[in-house]
């Protein structure tokens, strides 16, 4: 790789300096949380992208290198997809979380929990 | 000649540079999954809180706005120093080294500003998952990046002293993976705990 082209380094921290101010523009967007949390997502990705190809060089190394540095980012999606059934929130639960330390946002979530709350399954072995 | 490159050939099939290189990605990718196993458990807490506070309510966007900003200006300081030892430039490369140390350790002085901050406003590691998780994540970060200035600092003093040529920039290059790996993982926490 020692003998490509030196990209414009300074066109690529225009961008990522760009991204970052649409990214904090986007929070102040008056859309669905869902659609603005995929907007964030990929403007983070391609910021993230950019670093890698051009400040890493991955763009001008071996394919096989990127995608070895590419692995982490679907390991750590499969584990976040595989954490998502512990992870689904219990209405039951709210009951016995902590006080929330946000009333303003625990009020969204705060419907009054269920009558009774059965005792917990006991658990197969 | 023949027999010794058998033992260990002098090139990698990965990174013909240098072995001290695929050594550095090996410890980056690594790295990666351990932010990313700190992210993921991030995600489960707070998908399975029942109050978890929008970060940008509790969190001042403004500052961290900046320091992003601040590191990837230092990203690209670490690729100037890098271009000019390619080019043999040792004074080059030790005048951005010295600059990209200046913005990490700007950033960490934010870093210390905000978290001071919100200790005096009632934040507490252990109060709510939402702290233990903020802290504990951009204390991971804010390691790194304590970790890479003394690195890049130590790599600007060895360059004084006239260590690195055009020749030898390899060292160069490997810092610089480190630190905009650092810079990259910044942008996704940027992104997952402060705006989303």
């Amino acid at each position: 790789m020692s003998d490509h082209k030196e990209p414009n380094y300074i066109a690529i921290w225009g961008w990522l300096l760009l991204l970052t101010i649409t990214e904090v523009a986007t929070t102040r967007l008056p859309i669905p949380r869902l659609t603005m949390a995929i907007l964030l997502v990929g403007q983070a990705m391609t910021k993230a992208l950019l670093v890698a190809m051009y400040f890493m060089h991955l763009k001008y190394e071996k394919k096989v290198l990127g995608m070895i540095a590419f692995t982490p980012l679907v390991l750590c999606v499969f584990l976040s997809v595989m954490l998502l059934p512990d992870s689904k929130h219990d209405p039951n639960a709210a009951s016995q979380g902590p006080p929330a330390s946000a009333p303003a946002e625990g009020a969204e979530h705060g419907e009054a929990p269920a009558a009774e709350t059965p005792a917990p399954a006991p658990e197969g072995h | 000649m023949n027999d010794a490159l058998a033992i260990e050939p002098a090139e990698t099939p990965l990174t013909p540079e240098s072995w001290g290189k695929l050594g550095m990605w090996i410890f980056l990718v690594g790295d990666a999954m351990s932010f990313g196993g700190l992210l993921a458990a991030y995600a489960a807490y707070r998908s399975s809180s029942p109050d978890w506070p929008l970060p940008s309510s509790k969190l001042g966007i403004g500052l961290t706005a900046v320091m992003t900003f601040i590191l990837i200006c230092s990203s690209v300081s670490m690729v100037k120093g890098l271009s000019a030892i390619k080019r043999g430039d040792q004074k080059g490369l030790v005048r951005w080294l010295a600059l990209t140390v200046i913005f990490g350790t700007f950033f960490l002085g934010c870093q210390a500003y905000e978290w001071t901050h919100l200790f005096e406003h009632g934040a507490q590691y252990t109060g709510h998952l939402f702290w233990t998780t903020f802290f504990t994540l951009t204390g991971f970060h804010g390691m790194h990046v304590t970790g890479g200035v003394i690195y890049l600092a130590v790599m600007a003093v060895l360059g004084a002293r006239g260590k690195f040529t055009q020749a030898n920039h390899n060292p160069i290059e490997i810092a610089g993976l480190y630190w905009h790996f650092v810079d990259l993982v910044w942008i996704l926490i940027f992104t997952f705990v402060y705006l989303i």
